[in-house]
């Protein structure tokens, strides 16, 4: 059993999500990182599909029984990053808050159990399916022992703010004024606070639209930038609803929407149209 | 028919026939996931089975008429006492009975869902009774909550913040992930409201 002492800012049960039923109006979810959610399990023996924990500025846990564990995501000094680690029972593991990034993945050997719903255990914070958020005092049980051993190995940090999100023109490009595309891709851009698993807010110059009149509400994706009437884009998580009445401009390159799951609130960040 | 680009594994496609065209495309090769909405269609993709291109080659032959029409049709109960019954009846100068008659009798088909797990957008309702949504979205509105707003009429599946008009309610459970298919309503379900 592992107890939860402190949850940081937000501590939920992630895995690959549940793809395939946004036809019903059920978002994907699952890890915003996908890839270091996957690099923790491997590290443990699970298999990628496993459920682990996503941990938003740190977290606290008791495991009361031996276990072994992986940390991956957002840089971290308070374990062995990136390495698969055995803790003896009883054992505190601590995971500051990063000092770059966001979000840290952690991997149990044996996977988080939860009840699976539409073939996920993932939480869903925008349309409640799922397990709850984690609270201090939950407790979490592991699924059985993997056929597989830990992997040997390191993660590979994943890359921070620095480098630019990479998108393509969208959908509805041809509704913004013609050079906002371009403005998109040459101005700095700031995370706004009241981002989160449903989409991050960003401040910056205006992208005019081109046209009056109102869209009707069309199917999206995680990765859509969306821009409502105040011109600033919102870049769509994977808790983001699976329509949306707003314009897409640009939907972001495959590769780099994991990168969404380090970007704090104040940083900086630009695009570049490739 | 235009097909727009939509990153590196979808398209989204504009149709005046989203069901028919989801359903002429639904085996093709290649294809992981299609979801409608009212005029258009996003069709995901495997990159290492098929194209955009690909795709809008297979959307461009003809599509042979709705067969979305022919759907499952699902009956739900009502109670008509919802709390707008009374300001959608001033506004749309009809009488609550003449209201209620309108709802009651037309024959709906979910276009598609969103919003919620469940939510499903049902098109056909009387043009009567077309009115945007409250200026003041409410806080909360009970699952179950029978309710219009522009074109469309829809059930909350469950207790949520909403902007519709409440015409009145439903005891039938519209979504349950226990079931095998846990929402009740998908896109091409043909709906009809009677009075109980």
């Amino acid at each position: 059993m592992i107890e939860v002492l402190s949850s940081g800012a937000l501590l939920t049960i992630q895995d690959q999500g549940r793809p395939g039923y946004a036809a019903l109006g059920v978002p994907r979810s699952g890890a915003m990182d996908r890839r270091a959610l996957a690099t923790a399990n491997r590290l443990v023996g699970n298999p990628e599909q496993a459920a682990g924990l996503e941990a938003v500025l740190g977290c606290c846990l008791r495991f009361h029984t031996a276990a072994t564990v992986a940390v991956a995501g957002a840089p971290t000094e308070s374990l062995k990053w990136g390495e698969a680690i055995t803790v003896a029972a009883g054992s505190l593991v601590e995971i500051a808050a990063p000092v770059n990034g966001l979000r840290h993945y952690v991997a149990v050997r044996g996977g988080i159990d939860a009840t699976v719903v539409l073939g996920s255990r993932s939480t869903d914070t925008l349309s409640g399916l799922g397990p709850a958020r984690l609270r201090a005092g939950d407790y979490l049980a592991t699924g059985p022992e993997p056929a597989a051993p830990p992997g040997r190995g390191h993660a590979i940090p994943a890359p921070l703010a620095d480098a630019p999100l990479r998108v393509m023109a969208g959908p509805r490009e041809d509704w913004f004024v013609p050079d906002a595309l371009a403005l998109l891709a040459t101005a700095e851009w700031s995370v706004r606070s009241e981002s989160n698993r449903v989409g991050l807010r960003l401040d910056g110059p205006v992208l005019a639209r081109g046209r009056d009149g109102e869209l009707r509400s069309e199917p999206t994706l995680p990765g859509a930038l969306q821009v409502p009437p105040n011109g600033r884009p919102i870049i769509f998580g994977p808790d983001a609803p699976v329509t949306g009445g707003y314009p897409v401009i640009a939907v972001l390159r495959e590769d780099d929407l994991g990168r969404l799951a380090q970007l704090r609130p104040g940083d900086i960040l630009r695009f570049i149209n490739s | 028919m235009r097909v727009l680009p939509y990153g590196e594994r979808a398209v989204l496609i504009e149709t005046e026939t989203p069901l028919a065209l989801r359903d002429a495309l639904a085996s093709a090769a290649g294809v992981v996931e299609i979801v409608p909405a009212s005029r258009t269609l996003l069709v995901r993709f495997d990159p290492q089975r098929a194209t955009a291109e690909d795709v809008a080659a297979l959307a461009a032959r003809p599509v042979p008429p709705a067969s979305a029409t022919v759907g499952e049709l699902i009956k739900l109960p009502v109670t008509y006492d919802g709390v707008d019954l009374e300001a959608v009846a001033a506004e749309t100068r009809l009488s609550l009975e003449e209201v209620i008659a309108r709802h009651s009798s037309g024959e709906y088909v979910v276009a598609f869902c969103g919003f919620a797990p469940g939510f499903a957008y049902l098109t056909g309702l009387d043009p009567a009774l077309h009115l945007p949504r409250l200026a003041e979205p409410r806080t909360s509105v009970p699952a179950g909550s029978v309710a219009i707003a522009a074109e469309f009429t829809g059930v909350y599946p469950r207790s949520s913040p909403g902007g519709w008009r409440l015409l009145g309610r439903t005891e039938t459970t519209l979504w349950d992930v226990a079931r095998p298919d846990p929402a009740l309503l998908s896109p091409g379900t043909r709906v009809r409201f009677t009075r109980s």
